[in-house]
């Protein structure tokens, strides 16, 4: 396997064991404390509907621009890359009228240990978008000089799995009752 | 990646098209991407933070023995100094010395020479993994100096003890030692992912996997140990940190937290840490225990799966640290059962390094007193953890300095004699001098002689009931009948013993540096690849081109040859 490739994987898979801690801390405290779902009511569904439709669609082009990439096409790739930062951006506007929402009504961090966790999870996920985007900026401003074409699945890969992470919150943080 | 070995082949033909290549004092030693120079920035600087760990421990022993004395260097210790001490004691100890000794020192040393290339993979991360571990030290020294001192909650840092500040009154001490734990972790992680990389895609042309010498085998599972296991850990310090600073409570029972959840979080890191370390030191006793008995490793492959074995056991015993906590009687005996089982692999990785000096023709030099003196202790260490694995008799023995004394006896030898061994083995390579072999001895004898008599002791008061967090035990009477003190101040004075004798260490170490004989390419007549490459290496490890490998490491004393080694490199025809 490639060397950029392989040390995402390894990236990745250090990842998954951070946020693991942090959604197995939640999923036990949750069973324990069935009231939460009090709590969760507050969340709103729609908007993290929306967030997920919005991120799984970025990823869709993520793997275009892979696809795109690897046929050499350096140009379509740094566009597709662009959709999916504009995607990456359209995701944190409205988490941030969430929140803001959410913090109006007294819901803050320190509200109770469901809104500590919720803000903890997908504030620790906020940044990896973040760091997501960032990486595809450099990336993509590459590619559109036709360099580092095999950075696009690298940074494509990231991405599914920050993608992959919120599949994971949506329904742990809005949806469970 | 091949553009890049393209680019660093470049880079090396224009270095010795130039001849001597002069670099400035910061980019020759600072701002490197050489992994030698790294593996030195990390030595040098586990060093310094033993020399201030070491420091904490004489200031703490000193107060134990003669409560209430003026310790000379430091003064009157109070109450909370104490605690900061013990807990920049432990972490220090493990966080900024062993850690970066073991693994990021010599991984970064030895994977690329011993693998057969010319740097690891990802030269400028590496680099950026030292800048933070350097960062993370710096931030924990500097919590001694805020207001509060630095961090008293011990080196686990329990919550609800590390959580409030009005509990640890060290407020912004405690926070710091959050920041450094996790921008150390952080350090390590992007190090971890380097070496693996590396080792997967850089090995020389013909070193098969079982090729590969067991310490870099020994690193790599370490590091991937530790990559699987930190994250819940990060995710806690996070967690801990908001508790600390923005009144979230996660850890705390009245918001609905769960105090015990840290002790999980922490520990299911934790004990596998133990074999994160573990790992390479036996790794390093590995390679010295072969080429001093000039014979093959006992059993290669045994030693790798065994190794790979108490890897994945290692995630399934964190919770025997909380026999105690209130966890459910039926989980306790689950893990005793784990505990006791992860014995069995260790032991086996002991059993082969004795297989493999029986019979050998031995070269006691100190690098191999180091490793035979490794397998001693740490045998110990081993056994006096059965008392603590069994849920039964912990309950008993928990935070006693039973414990302290068990977990000294492991890590002692992992942390010190580890590294001992490896730096005299791999010193001559290093800085292309030889150590006084004569004064190395001393050394040990005045390292090893003094450590047993700091915590046999310690054993016999553990089981007396010596509750482990006491800062003075003339409040204690029931601490303090006949002999107990005596023992206090008995393993207080073998601590001073062994603290002057690194004063011999330190000395042949730079004498050597500056003084010493020249080393030639290979003293020690062993096979691996680093010894193909001259001592010290230059940038790029081996002028004469990238090294060939045509057989496993441990090939010595082979029936059909004159010379009793027989070098990775060397076709079969010269046979």
């Amino acid at each position: 396997m490639p060397t950029g490739r392989l040390a995402v994987w390894w990236l990745i898979a250090s990842e998954i064991v951070i946020f693991g801690g942090v959604l197995g801390s939640y999923i036990m405290h949750r069973i324990g404390h069935p009231e939460w779902a009090n709590q969760s009511v507050h969340t709103n569904t729609w908007a993290g509907a929306f967030n997920t439709l919005v991120l799984l669609t970025s990823s869709l082009s993520a793997v275009l621009a892979h696809n795109a990439a690897s046929r050499g096409d350096g140009k379509r790739a740094a566009k597709l890359m662009w959709a999916t930062i504009g995607g990456g951006a359209i995701f944190l506007v409205v988490k941030s009228f969430e929140w803001t929402n959410e913090i109006q009504h007294g819901y803050t961090i320190s509200s109770s240990t469901f809104w500590s966790f919720y803000y903890t999870a997908a504030g620790l996920h906020g940044l990896h978008v973040i760091a997501g985007m960032i990486v595809m900026m450099f990336v993509a401003s590459d590619a559109a000089k036709g360099k580092e074409l095999q950075r696009v699945e690298n940074a494509g890969l990231y991405w599914h799995f920050v993608d992959l992470v919120w599949i994971f919150l949506f329904p742990l943080l809005y949806i469970a009752k | 990646m091949s553009t890049a070995h393209a680019d660093h082949a470049h880079d090396h033909s224009h270095d010795h098209a130039h001849g001597h290549h002069d670099e400035g004092f910061i980019k020759k030693y600072l701002w490197s991407t050489d992994h030698k120079m790294i593996a030195m920035q990390y030595m040098f600087t586990g060093m310094v933070m033993a020399l201030i760990g070491g420091f904490t421990v004489y200031v703490f022993r000193m107060q134990l023995a003669w409560p209430g004395m003026a310790v000379p260097g430091y003064g009157r210790v109070t109450a909370s100094d104490y605690n900061a001490l013990v807990t920049t004691h432990g972490s220090v100890m493990i966080f900024w010395v062993a850690m970066p000794v073991l693994i990021a020192a010599l991984g970064n040393y030895l994977i690329p020479l011993m693998i057969g290339c010319d740097d690891m993979v990802f030269p400028r991360l590496n680099r950026l993994s030292y800048q933070l571990f350097l960062l993370s030290a710096i931030i924990l020294i500097a919590s001694f100096y805020v207001p509060g001192g630095a961090f008293g909650g011990a080196w686990t840092a329990y919550p609800p003890l590390s959580a409030k500040a009005e509990y640890s009154l060290t407020g912004l001490g405690s926070s710091m030692w959050l920041l450094a734990v996790a921008l150390e972790f952080a350090a390590f992680l992007l190090g971890g992912i380097n070496f693996v990389t590396t080792v997967m895609n850089s090995r020389a042309p013909g070193m098969k996997m079982f090729d590969v010498p067991i310490v870099v085998w020994m690193i790599i599972i370490a590091s991937i140990l530790f990559m699987a296991s930190v994250g819940p850990l990060i995710a806690g310090a996070v967690m801990l940190l908001f508790d600390q600073q923005l009144g979230t409570g996660f850890f705390d029972p009245a918001k609905g937290g769960d105090p015990v959840l840290w002790q999980h979080l922490f520990w299911f890191f934790g004990h596998p840490e133990v074999y994160v370390v573990l790992l390479p030191a036996m790794g390093i006793v590995a390679e010295i225990i072969t080429v001093f008995s000039r014979k093959k490793l006992f059993a290669y492959k045994t030693v790798l799966y065994t190794a790979i074995g108490t890897g994945v056991l290692s995630f399934f015993v964190w919770a025997h640290h909380q026999f105690v906590a209130g966890i459910d009687p039926r989980m306790a005996n689950v893990f005793s059962v784990t505990t006791l089982l992860i014995s069995i692999p260790v032991a086996e990785m002991v059993f082969v390094y004795i297989g493999t000096l029986y019979g050998g023709s031995i070269r006691l030099t100190t690098p191999m007193l180091w490793a035979l003196s490794f397998i001693a202790e740490f045998l110990l260490g081993g056994v006096t953890g059965i008392f603590l694995g069994s849920s039964g008799s912990d309950i008993y023995f928990h935070d006693t300095y039973f414990v302290l004394a068990h977990f000294h006896y492991t890590f002692f030898p992992i942390a010190f004699i580890g590294s001992f061994a490896a730096i005299t083995y791999w010193f001559p390579k290093m800085f292309g001098k030889m150590l006084n072999d004569t004064w190395g001895k001393v050394h040990f004898w005045g390292t090893i002689i003094p450590f047993n008599f700091i915590f046999i002791p310690l054993f016999f008061l553990g089981a007396r009931g010596d509750h482990r967090r006491i800062y003075n035990y003339q409040h204690f009477p029931d601490l303090m009948k006949a002999g107990m003190q005596d023992m206090r101040i008995l393993a207080t004075i073998s601590l001073l013993v062994l603290l002057a004798f690194q004063v011999v260490f330190l000395v042949n170490f730079f004498y050597s540096l500056f003084k010493g004989a020249k080393a030639p390419a290979n003293p020690w007549e062993a096979n691996t690849l680093e010894w193909q490459a001259p001592s010290p290496p230059p940038h790029g490890n081996f002028p004469q081109g990238l090294p060939t490998v045509y057989r496993g490491p441990y090939e010595y004393s082979h029936p059909d040859r004159k010379d009793d080694y027989w070098p990775q490199t060397e076709p079969a025809q010269q046979s």
